[in-house]
């Protein structure tokens, strides 16, 4: 209901206005012309860099184009979608991405929920955990992967000995999870935290006196209440999780299976130097995406941040 | 309700625990960094400090282009991205936060779609269009697309922050005759000023942070950021093995960020959540 409540208040000022010179009807007027003028360079910023380049895409993916031989590029139709759908290559990226995605937002919302608890009901401590937790979240992902790289290189790293986790799909995968885990799960935790914030304590100590357990406190008054944090933040991790890059690539480089769908876009750009399959696994990729966007908003009802001012 | 000794030691532990788990990884890669790289792999199971500590690995990769040349792309391209990226994000931020103009939903609307946005999806095409303008490999080249992909957080946190400013002060700027612009430079932009900052030090931390379009829109040092410099190195001589190399130079790009967010903490924890929750 942000905006009829938004048109109340700012049209105050323009109904003061009018107690001058002005009319309302163009103070109105102006009001919009300043919002599209201070809108328009960052609208102008995002189409230029996001708008334009996706509709470029769309038709790189219905060209035949080699960076090899660019003057032998023409039109194909859907044919690069045809191949890249029924490729192996794809639909196993897309079988790897689904489970990395799934399991580590899982856990890091167990996690970022206990952390969540621990920051918020600590007795003391609180400071210096809210301090330390930061540190994943702004260290460099790059950085950090490095670390887990060498932790289990055999001769290297201190976890393992001579056998090598990160050449196994099964292990290698479960690695690149953990790494996913530990950065990102302080950014769910400071979600829930402020969710949890949201919660009036009052309630809770009627439900104690109600005589309710402190779980049946937690997943009864606690959880409907935090909802719209909960979603958001879940909304928010599982798009991250599915664009997974960085991590694989430092880990693993998408070897032994373990690529996902943004690691088989990158090397069909740059090692297989072919823009119309990359492209069309590009324009795959942002349908997926928008595929779970559409299923959180519509399914679970998460209010797209930002749209509504509840 | 005074806390029992069971309980206290309860959250003490749970303390420890999560402490220990956050920083033992990052304890690792400093301990790497201070090995010698000749003796870093061990026979058997290494062992998690070093057996005799050196400065070599540092030493080693300030005394070469190949990673002091991207720490100062890094710098200078997240510092001009942020500075531009919050610049905009402000203006929309306060027309968002303030002003009735159709198509508001429309920005927003857009903003999140970005946000959500697959990177991947814009390699291909971005790769092709900077190649054809000459941006490929540039300062500008990655300035440009961080700047797009630094506005819809700068427009989120911004205008959650714009919305708890007291605009009083605003509307009585206007009687006092400023033109709404006027209002917004003087009176209302010095109190935006936290706001600004914090969504500056997000916006700061994606460019440092970001590696996709690092990788992929640069070809040398000219430009390369340094996250994707390190997944180039190939250690101070052909036969050494850059782990050394490569653990000192994470060591560098994380203690400044790492100082950065425990100074900024109550900012950056304001910053996140205020975006998301508040809405």
């Amino acid at each position: 209901m942000t905006t009829s409540t938004e048109v109340v208040t700012s049209g105050e000022p323009a109904v003061t206005g009018a107690s001058g010179r002005r009319r309302l009807s163009e103070g109105a007027r102006a009001e919009r012309r300043l919002g599209w003028l201070l809108c328009a360079p960052a609208v102008i910023a995002m189409l230029l860099v996001a708008g334009y380049p996706i509709f470029y895409a769309v038709y790189l993916s219905l060209q035949r184009y080699d960076l090899r031989f660019p003057q032998l590029a023409h039109f194909v139709g859907l044919s690069n979608y045809g191949a890249v759908l029924s490729s192996s290559y794809w639909w196993h990226a897309l079988i790897v991405t689904l489970i990395i995605t799934v399991v580590s937002v899982a856990i890091e919302f167990a996690l970022g929920m206990l952390l969540a608890l621990l920051m918020y009901r600590t007795i003391f401590g609180r400071g210096t955990v809210r301090t330390t937790i930061l540190i994943p979240y702004g260290i460099v992902t790059v950085a950090a992967a490095f670390g887990w790289q060498y932790a289990w290189t055999p001769h290297i790293g201190y976890l393992v000995g001579s056998n090598a986790p990160l050449t196994k799909t099964g292990s290698a995968i479960a690695i690149i999870i953990l790494a996913e885990i530990w950065k990102t799960t302080p950014f769910m935790a400071l979600l829930l935290m402020a969710g949890l914030s949201l919660v009036p304590e009052d309630l809770l100590k009627a439900a104690r006196v109600d005589g309710a357990t402190a779980w049946q406190r937690f997943y009864r008054v606690t959880l409907p209440l935090m909802k719209p944090a909960i979603l958001v933040a879940l909304l928010f991790r599982t798009l991250d999780a599915f664009r997974i890059f960085d991590n694989i690539y430092v880990l693993t480089a998408g070897g032994n299976g373990t690529y996902s769908v943004s690691i088989l876009g990158y090397d069909n750009l740059f090692t297989a130097l072919n823009l119309g399959i990359g492209s069309a696994i590009s324009i795959l990729i942002f349908i997926c995406v928008a595929i779970i966007a559409f299923i959180f908003i519509r399914i679970f009802g998460a209010a797209a941040p930002g749209t509504t001012g509840r | 309700m005074a806390a029992t000794t069971r309980q206290r030691s309860g959250w003490l532990t749970a303390n420890i625990v999560t402490m220990l788990l956050v920083l033992i990884p990052v304890l690792w890669v400093v301990s790497l960094s201070f090995k010698n790289p000749a003796t870093i792999a061990a026979t058997g199971r290494a062992t998690f400090w070093p057996t005799s500590w050196t400065w070599v690995n540092y030493r080693g990769i300030f005394s070469s282009s190949e990673f002091t040349r991207p720490l100062l792309n890094s710098i200078g391209i997240g510092l001009i991205a942020t500075f531009i990226s919050v610049a905009l994000a402000s203006l929309a931020a306060y027309a968002v936060a303030r002003l009735a103009f159709p198509g508001k939903q429309v920005l927003i609307g857009m903003a999140l779609l970005i946000a959500m946005f697959p990177l991947i999806s814009l390699v291909t095409p971005m790769f092709g269009i900077e190649r054809a303008l000459g941006l490929f490999n540039t300062w500008p080249g990655l300035i440009i697309p961080y700047i797009a992909f630094g506005l819809p957080l700068g427009i989120y946190t911004l205008s959650a922050f714009f919305r708890e400013i007291p605009w009083e002060l605003e509307k009585a700027a206007k009687v006092d005759g400023a033109t709404p612009f006027q209002a917004f430079v003087r009176v209302i932009a010095p109190l935006a000023a936290p706001g600004m900052v914090t969504t500056a030090i997000l916006v700061f931390l994606f460019c440092w942070n970001e590696f996709l379009l690092a990788i992929s829109l640069t070809s040398t040092t000219a430009a390369r950021t340094a996250p994707a410099a390190l997944a180039f190195f190939t250690g101070s001589s052909q036969f050494a093995v850059p782990t050394g190399s490569i653990s000192a130079a994470a060591v560098v790009i994380t203690i400044p960020i790492i100082i950065f967010v425990l100074f900024f903490q109550r900012r950056i924890v304001a910053g996140l959540t205020s975006g998301a929750v508040k809405g």
